[in-house]
């Protein structure tokens, strides 16, 4: 991997009021372009680590650093999507003014419309602009979820299992519709994930991350071409490379153990 | 996800309105046995007290008989009905003023921590002291109709006032974060994001307030007696009282009960209005 840096994290460890080390001495560079999966058990600090790319929390010691390290490579607002867990719409708001939300906040509604209608369409969601999250199922939340992290164009998306209370139809075609999206945007991927499957599937990188405290067991390069498919979830590599990741993972948490 | 088919369409969501379908099978007998019943009951219960006012030949001035009730309502109508609007509007008043200061109060506490800190205890003694006990003092203090207001603005002020409070503290953590994340201002987070989670809370708060403030009203004028210059409704309760004229209590009783069922019904119309598009209060079937 030769491409600039967009964020790296340095030595970062995080320790929260009540004693918990989520991250002790984590290192970890994030590269334009890649679709770099962190994997671990939970409790690891995955979203620990995401939460301060994000800047929704400060690193305990060590440093997040931005692109070249200059000041002035710090982002701007809206140069970041996060995708949570949940969805986390709201639900008093039609999917549009949900989509729209992030555009109001960093103040270019002047511009709102046709953005939000085209990462609407983007998602899959065109006829939905008027709906209420209520009237959605779980994984059309998700899409407008992915529509609003999408719609002040970032070049960042960091996403924290975003999938993971879904069904596993719904989550292999949201699956596939993610890889669509970053192959189309050409946007750099964080994605958080429990599941060595999905991990082995969207990445072109997966880091294996150590549980209490979070640190980096492997660094594992996904070389398979893309566009992947059905045919590349059902293939002997796959299978071969879900063995080597699922191997690299037992060892992350049998280190914690023994 | 251009190319991806459309999910199957929602399979978590409930079809809205589902539970009412059992309503709409017969909703002339669903009708009959929500509405008719309690009004079967009203006229059992009348018949009775009639036959009992007649055969025992009860004097009006112990108990009047429904019927001699509905004459005095109908013959003193001009007097009572605009007693009615006199204690509505007291109402009204004291309802508006206690739905601005409860809510304005309470936003102005999700901003200072210290502001809350400092005056919170005071608005809980303002609760907890009995309005009643309250009444003579501003009733010496204050002209008439503007100590009235002020009862029916103290007892409704603090169900406004603690709903809002809640309701601006219960914001989604992660929708919390999301704001964060865009730099939202602490305007744009209050009016975008605290304002509408609270929206539920306030509205109950609201009813709760609309039915206090008749309740503060109807306190303070019966404090204000014969003494007071007042021509709501429950100073007519209580000069008719001092006359021995029960009919009339009787009359004014009833106006007085459809007044705060009515003051309850709007607000609830109200709520159901304003949330029916979103929230769970107003989606699941109601009463």
């Amino acid at each position: 991997m030769s491409s600039p840096a967009v964020v790296a994290l340095r030595a970062v460890t995080k320790a929260f009021p009540n004693g918990t080390r989520a991250l002790d001495g984590l290192d970890l560079t994030v590269r334009r372009g890649e679709f770099l999966s962190l994997l671990g058990p939970s409790g690891c600090g995955k979203s620990t680590a995401l939460r301060l790319i994000a800047g929704l929390s400060r690193p305990s010691g060590g440093a997040v650093v931005w692109g070249d390290g200059a000041p002035k490579a710090a982002p701007a607002r809206g140069d970041l999507g996060v995708v949570f867990q949940e969805p986390t719409l709201m639900p008093w708001a039609s999917v549009a003014a949900n989509v729209r939300l992030p555009l109001q906040l960093t103040r270019r509604a002047d511009v709102a419309e046709p953005r939000v209608r085209a990462a609407l369409a983007r998602v899959g969601l065109d006829g939905f602009a008027e709906a209420y999250p209520r009237e959605l199922s779980g994984g059309m939340k998700m899409r407008v979820a992915i529509a609003r992290a999408l719609v002040t164009d970032p070049a960042l998306l960091l996403m924290d299992e975003p999938f993971a209370a879904l069904d596993e139809i719904t989550r292999f075609r949201l699956d596939n519709a993610l890889l669509g999206l970053w192959q189309e945007l050409g946007k750099t991927v964080v994605f958080v994930t429990h599941s060595v499957f999905e991990a082995v599937y969207l990445s072109t990188r997966i880091v294996v991350m150590t549980p209490r405290p979070g640190r980096v067991a492997a660094d594992i390069a996904i070389d398979a071409p893309f566009p992947r498919s059905e045919t590349f979830r059902t293939s002997a590599e796959f299978a071969a490379l879900c063995r080597t990741v699922g191997g690299a993972l037992a060892d992350a948490m049998g280190e914690t153990f023994a | 996800m251009s190319g991806s088919p459309a999910e199957p369409a929602p399979a978590g969501m409930p079809p809205v309105g589902a539970p009412a379908e059992a309503d709409e099978a017969r909703p002339w007998r669903a009708r009959l046995v929500r509405f008719g019943l309690p009004l079967l009951a009203l006229a059992l219960g009348c018949v009775a007290w009639e036959l009992v006012v007649w055969v025992y030949a009860v004097p009006a001035y112990q108990l009047p008989s429904p019927l001699a009730v509905a004459t005095t309502l109908v013959e003193d109508r001009a007097l009572l009905f605009g007693s009615l609007l006199v204690t509505l509007e007291t109402t009204a008043y004291g309802f508006a003023l206690a739905v601005l200061g409860g809510a304005g109060l309470a936003i102005l506490f999700s901003q200072s921590r210290l502001l809350e800190t400092m005056l919170y205890p005071y608005a809980v003694i303002l609760q907890v002291t009995p309005v009643v006990a309250v009444a003579p003092l501003l009733l010496i203090w204050l002209p008439q109709p503007v100590a009235v207001l002020a009862c029916a603005w103290i007892v409704a002020f603090f169900p406004m006032l603690a709903n809002t409070t809640l309701g601006l503290h219960s914001v989604d953590h992660n929708l919390s974060d999301l704001f964060a994340l865009y730099g939202a201002s602490r305007l744009q987070r209050l009016v975008r994001l605290q304002l509408p989670a609270a929206l539920p809370m306030m509205l109950a708060g609201a009813r709760i307030a609309g039915g206090l403030s008749l309740v503060g009203a109807v306190v303070a004028e019966i404090a204000a007696g014969s003494a007071g210059a007042g021509s709501g409704l429950a100073y007519r309760i209580a000069e008719s009282s001092y006359r021995l004229n029960v009919p009339r209590m009787f009359a004014a009783l009833i106006l007085l009960s459809v007044a705060g069922m009515a003051v309850f019904g709007l607000l609830s119309l109200a709520s159901w209005l304003i949330l029916r598009r979103w929230h769970e209060s107003a989606l699941s079937r109601g009463p």
